[in-house]
């Protein structure tokens, strides 16, 4: 921790987020482009912060419809029958499959709600300038970005299910209307991972005056 | 400098560090005693072409059939997406579809366009534009996460049916072990230093890059 650091940014060097080149362009502004890959240099990403709240925020309203309305509805002897995210986790435990209801459960409730919080924590201590905790934040940031995709887990039980079980006119499935928001979730969570730029968590540790584009 | 005997004439010598691609041959009787691999990326490719064949199967055979009631069902990956579209829910379609099949053949099939042409330096520039593609997709290849979706799936139907797994289920099981493979062997530094530079100048070639040469070795 004692030992002098200097980041890329405030030494005037900026490091292509594609290809990883680190160059040194002409003047503070616009640093141009990358001379290998060609793609456009920036110093940090451009309005993270802006795009990272509104994506969370849309993700976090879109989130009481996602868990509100039923993602499946099962017509059996003419019958139909609603379920939402946490009916298709209370039948897994019903019938005998806990562990599988634990997973639905994290990957599907309690996954997406993690990551808006942890990356609305992020977002409020960088604007904040906070520089305690950096490498806390700096993990919870890489599990964010590494749990993401697995959030997606109800979207395909609920497609599969509908593709498999379509034995009318016993018995059909067909996706809910929460389906829809709850991909919309996290997908959007998703983006909103991706466009933080992680750099501005050690931004107030290293060097208070690197401009946030 | 390690020393080693010829397993063929049993002459005692001295291997010294061999570059990349290096072998070294036994002074007297010719053997190839070591041979460092002439290129890491070689290993990525043939775990790329394997991951891409594993994906065409995945996505060519059924996945699993279910039957119920004297009545069968069977369906593949696009089928499940395919269900979605037909059931009313196209948004939810159209996301399964990219998550399940085009994020991940197109990750992988842009890694092998990429792999391919890297292997004799230097690139020409879209091979980077190319690499660019394949990060944008890699996140959004779900295979794995639609793998545990259908074993809840068939969890939940199987209160209701019997069900058979089919061929394209080990397939999508062999791409998934295949792509964590490619996933932690792959080093962007190593194809971007072969590309050439956008403003027209080539890449540096470093000294260890020599492919095909050949050391002897020292006694």
């Amino acid at each position: 921790m004692s030992a002098p650091t200097l980041s890329a940014a405030p030494a005037g060097i900026v490091s292509c987020l594609t290809c990883g080149l680190l160059s040194r362009p002409a003047g503070a502004g616009s640093p141009g482009y990358c001379p290998r890959c060609g793609a456009r240099l920036v110093w940090r990403r451009q309005h993270s912060i802006q795009y990272t709240w509104a994506l969370l925020i849309a993700a976090a309203i879109f989130y009481i419809p996602a868990n509100a309305l039923p993602v499946l509805g099962t017509t059996a002897l003419g019958e139909t029958e609603f379920d939402t995210i946490i009916g298709g986790v209370i039948f897994l435990y019903k019938t005998g499959s806990w562990p599988l209801a634990l997973i639905v459960l994290i990957a599907s409730i309690m996954i997406p709600l993690g990551k808006i919080l942890a990356l609305a924590y992020l977002l409020i201590t960088v604007q904040r300038g906070s520089a305690r905790n950096s490498h806390e934040r700096a993990r919870i940031y890489r599990l964010v970005e590494f749990i993401g995709k697995w959030s997606m887990l109800d979207v395909f039980v609920d497609a599969f299910t509908v593709a498999l079980v379509q034995l009318q006119p016993l018995m059909s499935v067909e996706p809910g209307l929460g389906v829809i928001f709850f991909m919309a979730v996290v997908v959007m969570t998703m983006l909103a991972a991706q466009s933080f730029d992680p750099r501005l968590i050690w931004d107030a540790a290293s060097h208070p005056r690197v401009r946030h584009g | 400098m390690e020393t080693i005997a010829c397993p063929d004439c049993d002459l005692l010598q001295r291997i010294p560090p061999l570059p990349r691609g290096g072998k070294a041959r036994c002074a007297r009787c010719g053997e190839t005693l070591v041979s460092r691999q002439s290129n890491p990326l070689d290993r990525l490719l043939a775990l790329t072409v394997a991951a891409a064949l594993a994906l065409i199967v995945a996505n060519t055979m059924p996945l699993m059939g279910l039957s119920a009631v004297g009545r069968e069902a069977s369906t593949t990956i696009i089928g499940g997406a395919y269900e979605m579209w037909l059931q009313g829910s196209q948004i939810t379609a159209v996301v399964v579809a990219f998550c399940a099949v085009i994020a991940p053949a197109g990750h992988v099939a842009f890694l092998l366009v990429v792999l391919l042409a890297v292997r004799r330096p230097p690139a020409p520039r879209w091979v980077g534009e190319m690499l660019r593609s394949a990060h944008l997709m890699e996140p959004w290849s779900m295979t794995e996460v639609m793998m545990l979706g259908i074993l809840v799936a068939l969890v939940k139907i199987a209160e209701l049916a019997t069900v058979i797994p089919g061929l394209g289920m080990y397939a999508a099981g062999a791409f998934i072990v295949l792509l964590a493979a490619i996933i932690v062997s792959f080093e962007p530094h190593e194809i971007w230093s072969r590309v050439e530079w956008a403003d027209g100048t080539k890449p540096p070639v470093r000294p260890d890059d020599g492919v095909g040469a050949e050391t002897g070795a020292a006694q």
